[in-house]
This record gives C-alpha cells, sequence and structure tokens, in this order.
C-alpha cells in the first residue's frame, strides 16, 4: 500500500489571511507530502508495508510511528476548515461542550490557552476520553489521541512551521485567528 | 568589628534588593542582525534575538523573581534543573542556549586550534566526517530541539540531541557532557529563509561557525 497526499477539501487560497496560500504551499504541499514519503519509503520492506495508517500509528514507534501520526493528524488537521464555515456548534456536540466547560466561550478560551502552552513543536487536541466526556489535551511532536483511547473531535497544530510563515513568533495571534476558519459542522460529524 | 557587621548587612542588603532582572544580564548580541548574511538573514538574526531569546529571558526571570530567586548563576540553575519547575527549565534552558548558539557564530573567518583539530580528527576519523555525523544529527532532530558537540566526562567529543529547550549541562538529560558548539533546529531558527529545508540552513550554518569560540571552550573543557 503507498500511501498519497491527500488533497485539501477547500481552495487554499480562501482561507486568506488567516491562514495565507503560501502556508498551505508549504505545510499541505511540502510538510505533509514528507511526512507521507518518509513513511512509504521508511515501512518498505518492514511489517507494516501493508497496513493501514490507523494499524501503523497504533502498533509502531521511532520514525514510523513519526511520520505515520503526523500523516493523519494534518490530515485531520486539515479537514476541519472552510472558508464559509459554521461558526459554533449546535445540538448534542454545543451541549457536552457546555458541560465540559460551562459554555462554548470558556471552551474556546481553556483550549487556546493549552495551544499557545504547548512548549516546542506539538498539537492541541479536544477529544472524548475514555469516561465519555470532552477533554482538551496537548501532545508534544507527533502525539496523537489514537494511542490513548480518545476520540479525537478538533485538533490546532502548533508547530511553528504552522504559523510562521504569517505570524513568526506570534503563536497566540495565529491561534485567535484561526478559530474564524473553524468549520463545526465538520466537528459535529466527528462527535 | 562593628565595622564589618554593618558592612556585611550593606552587602546582604544589597543582594536582596537586587531583582533577577538585574541579577541575570540579557546581553547584547556579539555582531549586528546583518553580519551573518547571506547564511543567515538579518530578520530571521532580529527575530530570533529580539523575540524568542528575549521572551526566554523575560519569562525566566519573571518566573525566578516569583518564587526561586536565590542569587544563583545560570549556569548553576541549569545544572540544577530538576529543583526548578517545568517552566524554569524550559525558559532557563531557551535564554542560556540561544546565549551560548549566538556565540557559536561569527562573521570572521576562524580557525580550529590543533588541539581541537586533533580531538576531532581522533574521535571522528576526519573533519569532514565530524561534519557529516554533526549535520545528520542536526537534520534528525524530530520536532524542535538542539544538537550539540560535547566534552564528556572522560574527555571525549561527542554528538548529541536534546529536545526542545533542554542542553547537555542539564541533570535531567541523558547525554551529559560540556557543550563546545551547539545547533539551534527550532523551526524558527530557519522557516523564514529556508522553510521546510532544514538541511540548507545546516550546511549554511558551518560557514559562520566561530571556531576559536569552540576551541576556547574546548581547551577549557578539558583543563
Ligand atoms: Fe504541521
Ligand atoms: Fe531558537
Amino acid at each position: 500500500m503507498t500511501f498519497e497526499l491527500k488533497k485539501l477539501p477547500y481552495d487554499p487560497t480562501t482561507l486568506n489571511p488567516v491562514v495565507s496560500p503560501k502556508t498551505f504551499e508549504f505545510h499541505h504541499g511540502k510538510h505533509l507530502q514528507a511526512y507521507v514519503n518518509n513513511l512509504n519509503n521508511l515501512k518498505t520492506g518492514t511489517k507494516f508495508e501493508n497496513m493501514d495508517l490507523i494499524s501503523i500509528i497504533k502498533e509502531s514507534e521511532g520514525p514510523i510511528f513519526n511520520n505515520a501520526a503526523q500523516i493523519f493528524n494534518h490530515e485531520f488537521y486539515f479537514d476541519q476548515f472552510a472558508p464559509s464555515p459554521k461558526s459554533k456548534p449546535e445540538g448534542a456536540l454545543a451541549a457536552a461542550i457546555d458541560a465540559a466547560f460551562g459554555s462554548f466561550d470558556n471552551f474556546k478560551k481553556e483550549f487556546s490557552a493549552a495551544a499557545v502552552s504547548v512548549f516546542g513543536s506539538g498539537w492541541a487536541w479536544l477529544v472524548v476520553n475514555a469516561a465519555g466526556t470532552l477533554e482538551i489535551t496537548k501532545e508534544s511532536n507527533a502525539g496523537t489521541p489514537l494511542t490513548k483511547n480518545q476520540k479525537p473531535l478538533l485538533t490546532f497544530d502548533v508547530w511553528e512551521h504552522a504559523y510562521y510563515i504569517d505570524f513568526q513568533n506570534r503563536r497566540p495571534d495565529h491561534v485567535a485567528a484561526l478559530w474564524d476558519v473553524i468549520d463545526w459542522k465538520v466537528i459535529e460529524s466527528r462527535f | 568589628m562593628k565595622k564589618i557587621l554593618f558592612l556585611t548587612s550593606v552587602l546582604v542588603v544589597w543582594q536582596l534588593s537586587l531583582t533577577a532582572q538585574n541579577f541575570y544580564e540579557f546581553k547584547e548580541l556579539p555582531y549586528s542582525y546583518s553580519a551573518l548574511e547571506p547564511y543567515i538573514d538579518s530578520t530571521t538574526m532580529e527575530t530570533h534575538y529580539a523575540k524568542h531569546h528575549k521572551g526566554y529571558y523575560n519569562n525566566f526571570v519573571k518566573a525566578m523573581q516569583e518564587g526561586n530567586f536565590d542569587n544563583k548563576p545560570l549556569e548553576q540553575v541549569i545544572q540544577n534543573i530538576s529543583s526548578y519547575s517545568v517552566f524554569i527549565r524550559n525558559n532557563g534552558g531557551g535564554y542560556w542556549n540561544h546565549e551560548f548558539f549566538w556565540n557559536c557564530m561569527s562573521p570572521n573567518k576562524t580557525q580550529a586550534s590543533n588541539a581541537l583539530t586533533k580531538a576531532i580528527t581522533d574521535n571522528f576519523g576526519s573533519f569532514e566526517n565530524f561534519k557529516k555525523e554533526f549535520s545528520s544529527a542536526a537534520s534528525t532532530v524530530f520536532g524542535s530541539g538542539w544538537a550539540w558537540l560535547i566534552v564528556t566526562d572522560s574527555g571525549k567529543l561527542k554528538i548529541v540531541k536534546t529536545a526542545n529547550q533542554d542542553n547537555p549541562l542539564m541533570d535531567v538529560v541523558a547525554d551529559k557532557g560540556t557543550p563546545i558548539l551547539a545547533i539551534d533546529v527550532w523551526e524558527h531558527a530557519y522557516y523564514l529563509k529556508h522553510k521546510n529545508l532544514r538541511a540548507a540552513y545546516v550546511e549554511n550554518f558551518w560557514q559562520v561557525i566561530n571556531w576559536q569560540f569552540v576551541s576556547e571552550k574546548y581547551a577549557d573543557a578539558v583543563k
């Protein structure tokens, strides 16, 4: 099985200025493409050669895990944006967010704080944890909820490559802006 | 006797009134932002020094002032980092590492001392092979971190990697030693100029290494 670069479900020029076309050119076209190429090369001749991506992530470690998990994390990340997004959750997800975090605004505040405080490269996640409740988690490098019995719903990539072209060192500004392009229709469908 | 007591108390009061901000110095860059062009561009240098490095420094002195400040030199804090918070480990590391990193570079062409040249050849077979191994270490740090050339307790040269802002002086890291050369491979060190091409940044780094500084650090370490 050879993995391929998953296409973006929107025109990458339409999220400007939150995420610029230049950032997409590199983040999707270079970084994600490199993870795909690396995994295809690394798994050749190993027991992972014919495994699906999720199984590789759950059973591997080291460079194979890093590249496989980064493919999943990035596809999951890129899929959640839209140029005209649904701006807040409704129904069961909205109720679960209120139950766990008090309000949607407070959830956004806590999630932003988590994303800003990941030290080094990593990800902030909204997950359904093993107990069935919503939780905000932080992962470093290629860390992913898939290995922790958690169902991911939303993620912010806080590797510097995700925002350096558009915001340089100003990660808090990037995080604040990113809410404007999150499509809650997609997040609801993951719940 | 009274005089000595008086002087001692003056000294104590002076020390107590010293803030972490006054005690720990944010040193000037040893060259201008544009001095390492075209290998390191001036926008990167300015953002790296005035935003990232300054940010670590500010966070570190604030945290020390709020809890742990006891007039300990930075290097002592770093060597005993396990007795401090993760926040101080991250920001104190960022403060120390960047100051060291600036000194590892220079716009002037310098040469490694005979002693260092011999140690590199003895440990790595040849300078070319050392360069290959150090570049490979720098290129394969996954995520944010650093590659280092260190002198181990037994006086050998060794190439090691650390994650995030850890360094080989910290009591928490696996590969301890005295750093004599460092390269920052956080994406902020190269993204404006090289984007995803970390290897191109690493290659450029060889053009600006301050071999005089590295040689001095080596001489100190094996003394
Ligand atoms: Fe990324
Ligand atoms: Fe840096």
